[in-house]
């Protein structure tokens, strides 16, 4: 029975080509690039070829892109490197209360170390309010950092919009893509982004090299300079990430962004067909369902449905039986033990925040593959309905200092 | 991530569903935290005959409250009272530290179901000495 994976923003499986590149490149492309010599400097002209795919993928200039292990470093980088370099001349960072942990926990991090940050809230959809963004900037601010599309959600916010007010107020504009790029069209100078973070593995790359888009690399008007380095030492991409290149991981992304380029159009227009049909499918046949995020400012590939009365585990559980993986925001599958703080930024109540079920499909994923989740699903969600003792309309008791000494 | 037996209790749970005419129901956990559940029992003679949960929760709290019933059938009051989480974890095989609490909780239901039986037993039994 083939498994059938519903996972794509966790992961995704490196395309065959991609994988031909890499190994291609293993063998004959071993040298470094700092070398003088002929196998270092081979080494050296796939590193800068493969830059320049990438930037063309953003419309971005070739020295603007900076190659690190991953997403989490890219946005690392990007809002600790401005807000140290920066620190005499602000101290106040813009987020919102949805980005994803490696920017939140980041900006959790400098507020320790006496950064103020603001964390936006959004309505119900997931939407930053752009009037309240404005209202919240201070002579102080130095940093706007807004997620491009929500990885638990789907929703997109209004880049374009944030980085007008971003230029209007010479701040810098940093957003998360991870989940983005790839997916849809993204336009670093049509959007006025200045840093932009995404991830090789989530576009049928490897796993373990991520890039950072840095505007005018790293110098600005007014501001000079305006980012320092995370990793020092031999000075690597222009000394702002010290380390050996990893050329075949970074010739390996650079084929994947290729093939993003070429199958975009067409794969968004099937991903979201699917996801369309999904949330259709889904919501008219059980009942207590809803959607989770923007209806139609989403990302093509990602469904998420909340179940009332259930847990997002024991659905993910259930699936994993059937064959199929997919994602749920329940604290129960969180290293922390805390539901997903997406879903209760959006208004939901805890309880059911961990009804949770998130589904994003992806290149290899085909319609029958669609016809058989749903078809797993509704029995799945009976059972574990006549399983739970919370029911429509019926007033259940728990016992409220069960909370105090229940570990977590 | 879950032993065999885990998903064995999970795939097949025993004793599933709400008994209308339990003699008692302990009901413990928070939907809020992502757990709740309910253990229904029967007494007869000072032994569990019969029993039942619901649960709301996770895999492991599923797979809990379907293995303390199985523990729980048939015992006296005094021996279900005795049932710790690690029984219940151990008869399972084992559960990942994280999961551990969900054992705590089905335990928990199971002493609170025996309490609130005993207590209405201590009440009916005022009113007949009245």
């Amino acid at each position: 029975m083939k498994y059938v994976y519903l996972d794509y923003a966790a992961t995704t499986p490196m395309d065959p080509e991609v994988i031909k590149e890499i190994e291609k490149h293993y063998r004959e492309t071993y040298g470094n690039p700092s070398s003088f010599h002929t196998i270092g400097q081979n080494a050296a002209q796939i590193l800068e070829k493969s830059r320049e795919t990438v930037a063309s993928l953003i419309n971005a200039k070739t020295d603007e892109i900076f190659f690190t292990s991953s997403g989490t470093e890219s946005d690392n980088l990007a809002i600790k490197g401005v807000a140290f370099k920066n620190k005499e001349r602000g101290n106040h960072i813009i987020t919102s209360s949805i980005e994803h942990h490696a920017v939140q926990h980041t900006c959790q991090y400098l507020e320790k170390q006496g950064f103020k940050v603001s964390y936006l809230p959004v309505d119900e959809y997931g939407l930053i309010d752009l009037k309240e963004l404005e209202e919240t900037i201070t002579n102080k601010t130095i940093l706007i950092s807004i997620i491009f599309a929500n990885n638990e959600i789907g929703t997109i916010e209004p880049i374009k919009e944030i980085g007008e007010i971003a230029k209007k107020h010479d701040l810098i504009f940093h957003t998360d893509a991870v989940q983005t790029l790839g997916k849809v069209p993204i336009d670093v100078e049509e959007m006025n982004i200045d840093l932009l973070s995404a991830s090789a593995h989530k576009l049928y790359g490897p796993k373990g090299v991520g890039l950072l888009y840095i505007r005018g690399h790293g110098v600005r008007k007014r501001w000079g300079k305006y980012i320092e380095p995370l990793l020092h030492g031999g000075g690597h991409e222009r000394g702002l990430r010290s380390s050996t290149e990893n050329v075949p991981g970074i010739a390996g992304f650079a084929k994947a962004v290729e093939l993003c380029k070429r199958n975009m159009k067409e794969e968004s227009e099937k991903l979201i067909r699917f996801r369309d049909k999904i949330i259709k499918e889904i919501t008219e046949n059980i009942e207590d369902v809803y959607l989770n995020g923007h209806y139609t400012k989403r990302l093509p590939n990602n469904v998420n449905l909340g179940f009332r009365y259930i847990e997002g585990e024991s659905i993910i559980l259930s699936l994993d039986v059937e064959g199929i993986a997919a994602s749920t925001g329940s604290a129960c599958s969180s290293k922390s033990l805390e539901p997903s703080h997406v879903l209760l930024a959006i208004g939901q109540k805890p309880e059911d925040a961990h009804g949770s079920l998130r589904i994003t499909t992806g290149r290899y994923t085909t319609e029958a593959d669609i016809d058989y989740f749903l078809e797993k699903l509704p029995p799945i969600i009976e059972k574990l309905r006549k399983m739970s003792p919370l029911k429509k309309g019926k007033k259940y008791m728990f016992d409220p200092t069960y909370e105090t000494n229940h570990h977590h | 991530m879950y032993s065999e037996k885990v998903m064995d209790h999970f795939r097949n749970p025993r004793n599933m569903g709400e008994m209308k005419d339990a003699d008692a129901v302990g009901e413990v956990g928070n939907p809020v935290c992502g757990d709740l559940m309910y253990i229904y029992i029967k007494i007869k003679d000072d032994r569990i005959d019969d029993i039942s949960f619901q649960t709301f929760g996770c895999g492991a709290a599923i797979a809990t409250s379907s293995m303390i019933t199985e523990l729980a059938k048939g015992k006296t009051l005094d021996e279900a009272m005795k049932i710790t989480r690690d029984d219940i974890a151990g008869s399972l095989d084992g559960l990942p530290p994280i999961k551990m609490h969900c054992s705590n909780l089905a335990s928990d239901g199971l002493r609170k179901a025996i309490e609130n039986y005993r207590a209405k037993q201590k009440k009916e039994l005022n009113i007949a000495k009245e």
